[in-house]
């Protein structure tokens, strides 16, 4: 049976409408709702399915990020996991967290935990990288089945449906794999009340980068964060003779 | 026999569900309390045992709209 290692990210909420701040540094993060990354929930619980099916021993949340990344691996454990990691990065050095550095961590834990399966959210809806998966596979030396839809393991390898342009590609690989969720590989269970009431009690251990021999130094600097362009209101014409003229005017004649 | 232990666990789960309620927590403690208030002096076991088996149907129901509002949302957002 396989271990199962899950990446889980805290992110601003899906449905909270981002607001830049003023400097371009950023986005506006204090005082606004954030959840579990909507991929990871995904990840999270294909993990939970493959264990329900007895054919995963131990899910491992992993988060990092500041204490109230916490609060995602309490999510994680509601929904099934058996444990937590959290690995502690505050202040600065979460501005500038990169997935390179995210993909180091979460490689040193899977070996360190003798992990079978990695399982990540393919992108975070708050930087869209779509990168962790892929770089801790590179760091592993493992191979990767990303942009999943569908997984059926096997005993020694694993057969995966991935969702590439305008199709499906099933690739066969063998264990130890890193997998990324796409958004139709499952639908994520919610987060009972009393779930969360027993996740209390299962075990969250604390962790640093250093710990780990992870160098978390910024690889490259944000120049600046601005807001996408605002549509310019569309006009109602009168007739058609109107229409013409105004795309002529425009030039598009 | 009581159903007070089975009614108060559901007013819980529904209040934890409508923490992500679209239109907004009061606006769905209001109306969840007022539902809750409007029965409470019912003491056919029968309706009793109906109600509680509406609320479970609610709480389905909602979960099913979390789940489809996320996946809507975000395959808009990204074309999938």
């Amino acid at each position: 049976m396989a271990r199962v290692l899950v990446g889980v990210k805290r992110v601003i909420d899906y449905a909270v409408k981002i607001r830049v701040k003023p400097d371009k540094s950023g986005v506006v993060t204090d005082g606004v709702k954030h959840s579990m990354n909507p991929f990871d929930e995904i990840a999270i619980e294909e993990a939970v399915r493959l264990k329900e099916k007895k054919l995963a021993s131990e899910i491992i949340a992993v988060s990092c990020g500041p204490t109230q990344s916490q609060e995602v691996i309490r999510t994680a454990l509601a929904m099934g996991a058996d444990k937590g990691i959290h690995v502690e990065v505050s202040g600065k050095d979460y501005e500038t967290l990169q997935p390179i550095h995210v993909s180091k961590i979460l490689a040193k834990i899977a070996q360190n935990e003798k992990v079978d399966m990695v399982i990540v959210g393919k992108q975070a809806i708050d930087d869209d990288s779509n990168q962790t998966a892929q770089m801790t596979a590179a760091v592993l030396d493992w191979p990767q089945a990303t942009f999943a839809s569908k997984v059926e393991k096997g005993d020694k390898e694993i057969t995966v449906t991935r969702e590439v342009d305008g199709g499906l590609e099933t690739i066969k690989c063998k264990l130890p794999v890193v997998i990324s969720a796409d958004l139709r590989l499952n639908e994520p269970r919610y987060a009972t009340l009393p779930n969360i009431m027993k996740a209390k009690k299962k075990p969250i251990a604390k962790v640093t980068p250093k710990d780990l021999g992870v160098d978390v130094s910024p690889r490259i600097t944000v120049v600046s964060v601005e807001d996408p362009p605002v549509r310019e209101p569309g006009v109602i014409l009168p007739d058609v003779d109107a229409l013409v003229a105004k795309l002529k005017e425009g030039g598009h004649v | 026999m009581s159903y007070r232990r089975e009614v108060v666990q559901l007013y819980k789960t529904l209040l934890h569900l409508g923490k992500d309620y679209p239109s907004g927590y009061d606006f769905f403690r209001k109306r969840l309390h007022r539902a809750f208030m409007k029965n409470k002096d019912e003491n056919d076991p029968e309706k009793i045992k109906n109600m509680i088996a509406h609320g479970q149907y609610i709480v389905k129901e909602l979960e099913a709209l979390y789940m489809l509002k996320k996946y809507r949302t975000l395959k808009r957002r990204y074309d999938l």
